[in-house]
């Protein structure tokens, strides 16, 4: 596996055994916004709808975020400026597989795992609808399906990926700003895009989850940005809430200690 | 995260007005869940503390405060159940949590330690109760009390090993929170439920641990600073305030007036109050705290500014 050696990451394959790591560039600096990403996973992935057809309001954003029902989620952001006039910026979001899973490592019944592509998935028939990965996940990615209790998020196409194919949503990417391939691969690419973009006077332009040394040890899904993260919805500096565990297991150790001190203290001088 | 030149904030006026979510809108999402859960914490504590009480009764020869800690051991187990099956998105899939067993999972860990404690406490109240198979219950007793101060932490842990910033940032504070409110309830449950002679380590009990619960809430607000927003209004400020209020008043008549019998079940039935109220808090700051972009975006800006200024030095 072309990744780091985070606690979980290798999902219990031996070193080897799974392929490359696949996942998805973003590069929003060419998304036109027509969402056909978002289209193409709800057809293939026969994902129901949103809700009732509404207008948000908040521009020609009319899903707003990620969630049961939303795998691929185009966000419009407009700016004004007194250079520029108006600027937008449009961004296509999905889950982002990330290396260190806080969802896949919260989840109390093995439903989410690792697969050979080191992407991450519900597994549909043993989910339990407990909710831990819902407010475990630091993007806000994954949620419960009203009316059927379980949790569902971007699969990365695991059906696809397992017959040769790229994930629906990359294959209907006119600009290909959805790019999909071996992530070695598309960070190489990134890099190269970002320069390009740096040379050309766009200083604006960063990438996202990227580094593999990040709160959640990079993301199999990461983007080229042209603003702060939180502009797109995006949290700027993401941390796996497992991260933190060994500190909040001596707490609680610290804390059941104190409970039994405080017991013993509450019998002293009692009779035996 | 690579990014253009030092933008520092505040050095000087930014070209764009500064940025600070994505038409308002929450960066995490809304927990799913009900108020079973803090429900849960509750019954859950209760039975875990009371379990270690009735153990440290019968290691004092105090048969008769033993039977009255087993007793509400074994209700709180018996409600646990039903509230935790209840809060799933598929309740018929509740044995898919014996799967597994996954230290990075608070819930996967408390799900064995439920398994281990209810059976023992509800074991240890029925031998008590019908006479019957005392070495039984004396091995059940053992084991359940043992489990009691670990079913009585976990669930802090469960929800500050989350992304919500209220409830992850209070990581330190929290299973002192919930530790103490176990206690604190166990202790009041307790001198309800037996004569005031008998009673007298629940009551110490029940008044120490509202008082270190109050205390522990209090250091948990001040640690949390602007991230403990949510506490100071809507719902989980009214919850907070019924919680300081009975902690309060059930420690003050328990210690004062403890002795007489209605003081007894009065002070009793605050402390289990207030440890109720103080988990009910807890579970709606969260909600809040998700839902306001500001608390996630903010701490983790200052973050990102401090590892700025400590790589340039």
């Amino acid at each position: 596996m072309s990744a780091p050696a985070t606690p979980t990451f290798g999902g219990g394959y031996p070193d080897g055994e799974a392929g490359p790591r696949l996942g998805f560039f973003t590069d929003t600096s060419v998304c036109i916004g027509c969402k056909a990403c978002e289209v193409a996973c709800k057809e293939w992935n026969l994902v129901p709808t949103d809700g009732p057809l509404a207008l948000s309001g908040s521009s020609f954003d009319n899903t707003l975020a990620l969630g049961a029902d939303t795998w691929r989620h185009v966000a419009f952001v407009e700016q004004a400026s007194p250079e520029d006039g108006l600027r937008w910026l449009m961004s296509s979001d999905v889950c982002k597989h990330c290396t260190s899973a806080a969802c896949m490592e919260v989840c109390p019944t093995g439903a989410l795992f690792r697969t050979e592509f080191g992407t991450v998935v519900v597994q549909q028939d043993v989910c339990n609808g407990c909710g831990y990965c819902v407010p475990a996940c630091p993007f806000g990615v994954i949620d419960r399906r009203e009316g059927d209790g379980r949790v569902f998020k971007c699969t990365l196409c695991y059906d696809r990926l397992k017959d040769g194919m790229e994930p629906a949503c990359a294959k209907a990417c006119p600009t290909d700003s959805i790019q999909f391939g071996p992530l070695d691969e598309l960070r190489a690419r990134a890099d190269d895009r970002l320069d390009t973009l740096r040379q050309g006077g766009v200083d604006e332009a960063r990438l996202y989850l990227r580094d593999q040394d990040d709160g959640v040890g990079g993301a199999g899904a990461f983007f080229l940005l042209l603003d702060e993260p939180e502009a797109y919805g995006l949290p700027p500096d993401p941390v796996s809430t497992t991260r933190d565990l060994p500190r909040l297991w001596r707490a609680a150790a610290v804390a059941a200690g104190a409970l039994a001190a405080g017991l013993a203290a509450a019998f002293a001088g009692s009779r035996r | 995260m690579s990014r253009p030149g030092g933008d520092l904030p505040a050095a000087s006026p930014p070209p764009r007005p500064e940025v600070r979510s994505y038409y308002g809108r929450p960066v995490l999402k809304q927990p799913v869940w009900t108020d079973e859960v803090p429900a849960y914490f509750f019954a859950g504590g209760l039975a875990g503390a009371s379990a270690s009480l009735a153990l440290g009764a019968r290691l004092t020869g105090n048969d008769r405060l033993a039977r009255s800690a087993l007793t509400a051991a074994a209700a709180g187990v018996a409600a646990s159940l039903p509230l935790l099956v209840d809060d799933l998105g598929r309740p018929e899939r509740f044995h898919h949590m014996l799967r597994v067993l996954k230290p990075t999972s608070p819930m996967s860990v408390g799900t064995w330690l439920l398994l281990g404690l209810g059976p023992a406490a509800v074991a240890a109240a029925a031998c008590d109760r019908l006479g019957i198979l005392p070495r039984l219950g004396r091995v059940a007793e053992a084991v359940a009390g043992t489990l009691g101060p670990a079913v009585s932490t976990y669930t802090a842990v469960l929800v500050a090993n989350t992304a919500v910033p209220v409830w992850h940032e209070a990581g330190r504070e929290l299973p002192m929170v919930f530790a103490a409110g176990a206690a604190a309830s166990a202790g009041g449950a307790a001198a309800v439920l037996t004569p005031a002679a008998a009673a007298t380590p629940a009551r110490r009990l029940a008044v120490g641990a509202a008082l270190v619960e109050l205390l522990a809430a209090g250091a948990m607000e001040r640690r949390l600073g602007e991230l403990a927003g949510p506490y100071h209004e809507g719902p989980a400020r009214r919850h907070a305030r019924l919680a300081r209020l009975c902690s309060a008043g059930g420690a003050l008549l328990l210690g004062t007036l403890g002795r007489r019998r209605p003081a007894a079940v009065a002070g009793g039935l605050l402390t289990m109050a207030g440890a109720a109220f103080q988990r009910f808090a807890v579970h709606k700051a969260g909600f809040a705290s998700a839902a306001d972009p500001r608390y996630v975006v903010e701490p983790q800006r200052r973050r990102l500014a401090a590892d700025r200024a400590a790589d340039r030095l």
